[in-house]
C-alpha cells in the first residue's frame, strides 16, 4: 500500500512538473519520507536520481517545442556542480530534523509562489477574453 | 555571449545547484524566476532551459549523494517511473484543465506536506 501511495505521489509530481513547471522533486522527497520511511537526507538523495530521468524527458519534450536555449542550459548546468557540492555537504551535515524543517519551509515558500502566480494571472483576466477559435 | 550574461548564467547555475543539492529538488524554483527577471527569458523558455540545466545538476547531486551512500535506486524507480508517465499525462491534459486550479491544488498539497513534515 505504501508503495502504491509513493508511486501515486511520483505520478502527481511528474504531472505537476509538466503542468506548472515545478513539481517533481518537491513531491518525490515527501513521498519517500512519509510513505517509505526514508530519512530526509536519503529521500533527497534518491529524489535527485529520479529527477535526472524526469528532467531529461521534460527537457527533451521542451526542446521539441523550441523552448530550450541549449548553450545557456549547459552553462548553468556545468556551473551547478559547485553549488550542488555545497548543498549536498550541508544536507549531510545538519540533523535530519533540521533538514526536514527546512524542507517544510521550502514547501510553504513554493506554495506561496504558486498562490501569488494565480493571483497575478487572474488580474488581467479581462483582457484575455479575446474570442478563441470556434 | 557577453561577459555580463555569462556571469549571470554562472551565478544562476550555482544558486540552482546549491538549492538542488540541499533539498533534493531540481532547482527550477530558483532558476526559472531568475532567468525571467535577470535575463528576460519568456516563461516557457525559462522552464525549458531550466530543465536542461537540471538534468546535469541533478546528475551531479545524485552522484555526490551516492558517494555518501544515500541513494536507493529501487525507490528512485518507484517514484521516477510513475513520474515519467505523469509528465506525459500532464502534457496531454494541459489544454483541457485550468492551470489556475492546478496551481492552487498543488499549493494546498504542499501546505499539507509541510504540516506532515513539521508535526
Amino acid at each position: 500500500m505504501e508503495y502504491v501511495a509513493a508511486g501515486a505521489l511520483g505520478f502527481l509530481g511528474g504531472m505537476l512538473g509538466g503542468l506548472v513547471g515545478v513539481g517533481g522533486g518537491v513531491l518525490f522527497v515527501p513521498a519517500l519520507v512519509i510513505f517509505l520511511d526514508q530519512a530526509q537526507v536519503k529521500a533527497e538523495a534518491t529524489s535527485l536520481l529520479a529527477i535526472v530521468f524526469v528532467a531529461a524527458l521534460g527537457a527533451y519534450r521542451q526542446y521539441g517545442y523550441g523552448n530550450v536555449r541549449v548553450r545557456d542550459g549547459l552553462v548553468m548546468g556545468a556551473m551547478g556542480v559547485i553549488g550542488v557540492a555545497g548543498g549536498v555537504a550541508i544536507a549531510n551535515t545538519v540533523s535530519g530534523r533540521t533538514l526536514e524543517l527546512m524542507f517544510a519551509a521550502l514547501c510553504l515558500m513554493i506554495a506561496a509562489q504558486l498562490v501569488r502566480r494565480v493571483l497575478k494571472a487572474s488580474r488581467p483576466a479581462a483582457t484575455d477574453r479575446a474570442p478563441g477559435p470556434p | 555571449m557577453t561577459r555580463d550574461r555569462l556571469l549571470k548564467l554562472l551565478l544562476i547555475g550555482t544558486l540552482g545547484g546549491f538549492f538542488s543539492g540541499l533539498f533534493g529538488v531540481g532547482g527550477g524554483t530558483v532558476i526559472v524566476p531568475l532567468l525571467i527577471f535577470w535575463l528576460a527569458f519568456g516563461e516557457r523558455e525559462a522552464t525549458g532551459t531550466s530543465l536542461a540545466a537540471i538534468v546535469l545538476i541533478a546528475a551531479y547531486g545524485a552522484i555526490d549523494q551516492a558517494i555518501y551512500g544515500n541513494v536507493n535506486p529501487g525507490y528512485a524507480a518507484l517514484v521516477g517511473v510513475p513520474a515519467l508517465a505523469g509528465v506525459v499525462t500532464g502534457a496531454a491534459v494541459q489544454q483541457r484543465i485550468p492551470e489556475r486550479a492546478v496551481s492552487l491544488l498543488f499549493a494546498v498539497l504542499l501546505v499539507a506536506t509541510a504540516a506532515e513534515l513539521i508535526f
